[in-house]
């Protein structure tokens, strides 16, 4: 449908590994489909575990490799027309990701401002120097941080909260209207991840930026999703509005997910237990060890 | 291993302190970095007078942020102390040794290590050697403190590995052929085998998925419940620390601001570093907002005057700004260190 911002229809990828003899097949994304609407900006979260596919699904998306077969479309057009300078920048414009880890987004040997000004340059048409520190101070203190922190300074001299938060920063300077973030709070401690996953929160809500929260932190995908998709070994095992996942799974993967989930609120009660249902488990995970 | 090495090692075995001394037990522990180099003089504090106590068949959880100085107490408390890492003072006494641990020889030290001291570092599935299978590791690590000829040692490996609920056919894989679980799993197996008295954890399931994670802390509960000992356990999530820690510490900026059993860290916390640490933490179930603290943790090597948490506090006054407040115990197993902390 013209309508939506993103379709993934049917997209299946398959990898070959192995040597010469006896290369084996895997689908590392099998027949997966879904889409994002246009219009109105939600935060639409994939979970799985490693190995579920939701890395490779998001490369495909950002269009770093074709689907072996499926297409995604991206407001109409199929990513494989994106082809060319100018039709590659409109597009990287319009998706821009957040990455797993800051310090292997950056380059410990250039300053951070550098990425923020080639970003403003290239992509948001900045010409002056005055209009290039403006769009970049801007796009700082939607994340809370500003120029004057963060000028001139290389990447070992930023926290890693404040490092993926000037990555978010990075992705903000050309107004895209989707950001892929695969895992953005995975690498950041426990103790300042709320004020990334608030950010985001504040991004759908004040900037009408939808977001693609790739993760396996089920906590963080309930606090801020509108949606979620479940994966496991590529395939999607459960879809629907957050609320009722994460409450009332149905799939049985959905469920062990969920009970395997630490709570706080168990401290004391002795909820850890080995052995007894690791066969149940196991079988449920599809796990082969 | 020749029997002269063995001879060695068993006249440099160190004696155990007398019955009924803690585990653990850590007096006004100071490590810093002291670095001068072209001209310049650092000196970062990253262990600033640190005092605690771990009793047997306990597991003591350390909380903080990273960069507040946990995995340097973790170095220091395992005597892996290089340059520019310095112990400027206090003392660090286990209960299976009669004297300070930096008092001891480095032949005594490796007579301790493993065997009644075990280390459980982060990234811990990188331990093992990539080009030689899992049974090597064993021989490695184990083989010279577990005194039995091959045969018998194997069969006692096999034995501890079936009672954490692994097969023996783990030992003929190698690391690139397990899954990050597998290998975290075989490395608890490595630290375990030869039942030491204490063991040192740093964030050992933080790469872990949610499935696999909640199965090696459990492992890891059984492991220390079997062999008795007590367990210092590092890491920065406190839902982590909620299901294993019997007493939990909390650790901002090189010093130690809130301890207490973990319940009541969770339920009444005192300090409101760890008040924050615990509001924040999202649940399945709740959606209302949870707040962040502002600014960044301090930098170690010029660190705020007095309490190093007054500039983020809301509570601050101008005697947090003034001097540092000492741990007090303010209920029974209860320390912190605050002035606001009996107020509210």
């Amino acid at each position: 449908m013209s309508g939506d911002l993103l379709e993934v229809e049917h997209v299946t990828k398959c990898f070959a590994i192995g040597g010469l003899f006896g290369r084996a097949r895997f689908n590392a994304v099998d027949e997966v489909s879904f889409t994002v609407q246009a219009g109105r900006a939600e935060i639409l979260a994939i979970i799985g575990e490693s190995g579920s596919g939701k890395t490779t699904l998001a490369r495909m998306i950002l269009n770093t490799f074709a689907p072996t077969s499926g297409a995604i479309r991206f407001r109409g057009k199929d990513l494989l027309e994106v082809r060319g300078r100018k039709r590659r920048l409109d597009f990287i414009r319009q998706i821009q990701p957040i990455l797993q880890n800051p310090y292997e987004a950056f380059n410990p040997l250039k300053r951070v401002d550098r990425y923020l000004y080639a970003s403003a340059v290239r992509l948001s048409g900045a010409q002056s120097q005055m209009a290039r520190d403006e769009a970049v101070d801007a796009a700082l203190r939607k994340v809370g941080l500003s120029l004057a922190e963060v000028k001139g300074r290389f990447p070992h001299e930023l926290s890693g909260g404040q490092l993926q938060r000037t990555a978010i920063a990075r992705a903000l300077i050309p107004s895209p209207a989707l950001i892929v973030a695969d895992e953005p709070v995975s690498m950041v401690d426990a103790s300042l991840r709320m004020s990334i996953v608030n950010l985001f929160q504040r991004l759908r809500d004040e900037l009408q930026v939808s977001i693609l929260y790739i993760t396996h932190d089920l906590a963080t995908a309930y606090y801020i999703s509108d949606r979620v998709i479940i994966m496991q070994k590529g395939k999607v095992v459960e879809t629907g509005p957050a609320r009722e996942v994460l409450i009332h799974p149905q799939h049985p993967y959905s469920i062990l997910l969920k009970e395997s989930v630490l709570s706080p609120d168990d401290v004391g009660r002795g909820r850890l237990t080995l052995g007894h249902d690791r066969g149940a488990m196991e079988s449920a995970a599809g796990v082969k060890e | 291993m020749c029997q002269s090495d063995l001879d060695r090692q068993s006249a440099g075995e160190p004696h155990p302190a007398p019955e009924g001394a803690p585990a653990l037990s850590v007096d006004n522990l100071r490590a810093y970095y002291l670095m001068h180099y072209f001209g310049v003089e650092r000196e970062v504090r990253a262990v600033d007078d640190i005092s605690l106590v771990v009793r047997r068949n306990e597991i003591y959880g350390l909380a903080g942020e990273s960069s507040c100085g946990k995995t340097t107490f973790l170095k220091t408390i395992a005597a892996a102390v290089r340059p520019p890492l310095t112990v400027i003072g206090g003392s660090v006494r286990y209960g299976f040794l009669d004297r300070d641990l930096f008092a001891l020889s480095p032949a005594e030290l490796s007579a301790v290590r493993w065997k009644h001291l075990s280390y459980i570092p982060q990234g811990s599935m990188n331990v093992l050697n990539p080009v030689r299978r899992v049974r090597q590791s064993f021989i490695d690590f184990a083989y010279r403190h577990i005194r039995l000829r091959r045969g018998a040692f194997f069969a006692a490996v096999e034995q501890h590995l079936q009672r954490l609920h692994l097969t023996a056919s783990v030992l003929e894989a190698y690391p690139h052929e397990l899954s990050g679980g597998m290998k975290q799993r075989v490395t608890i197996a490595l630290a375990t085998i030869c039942r030491p008295e204490f063991i040192i954890a740093d964030e050992p399931t933080t790469a872990l998925d949610v499935i696999v994670q909640k199965d090696v802390l459990a492992m890891i509960r059984e492991a220390q419940q079997q062999i008795g000992s007590s367990m210092l356990f590092v890491t920065h999530d406190m839902t982590v620390h909620a299901n294993i820690a019997d007493r939990l510490g909390i650790m901002y900026a090189g010093r130690l601001v809130e301890e207490a059993p973990t319940a009541e860290i969770f339920t009444k916390p005192m300090h409101p570093y760890s008040a924050h640490l615990v509001a924040s933490l999202p649940r399945i179930g709740e959606q209302s907002r949870k707040k962040s603290l502002s600014g960044a943790p301090p930098n170690l090597a010029d660190p705020p005057s007095g309490c190093r948490f007054h500039p983020r506090c809301s509570l601050a006054t101008d005697v947090c700004r003034e001097a540092s407040p000492a741990l007090t115990t303010l209920a029974p197993g209860h320390r912190v260190a605050c002035y606001a902390a009996s107020r509210w």
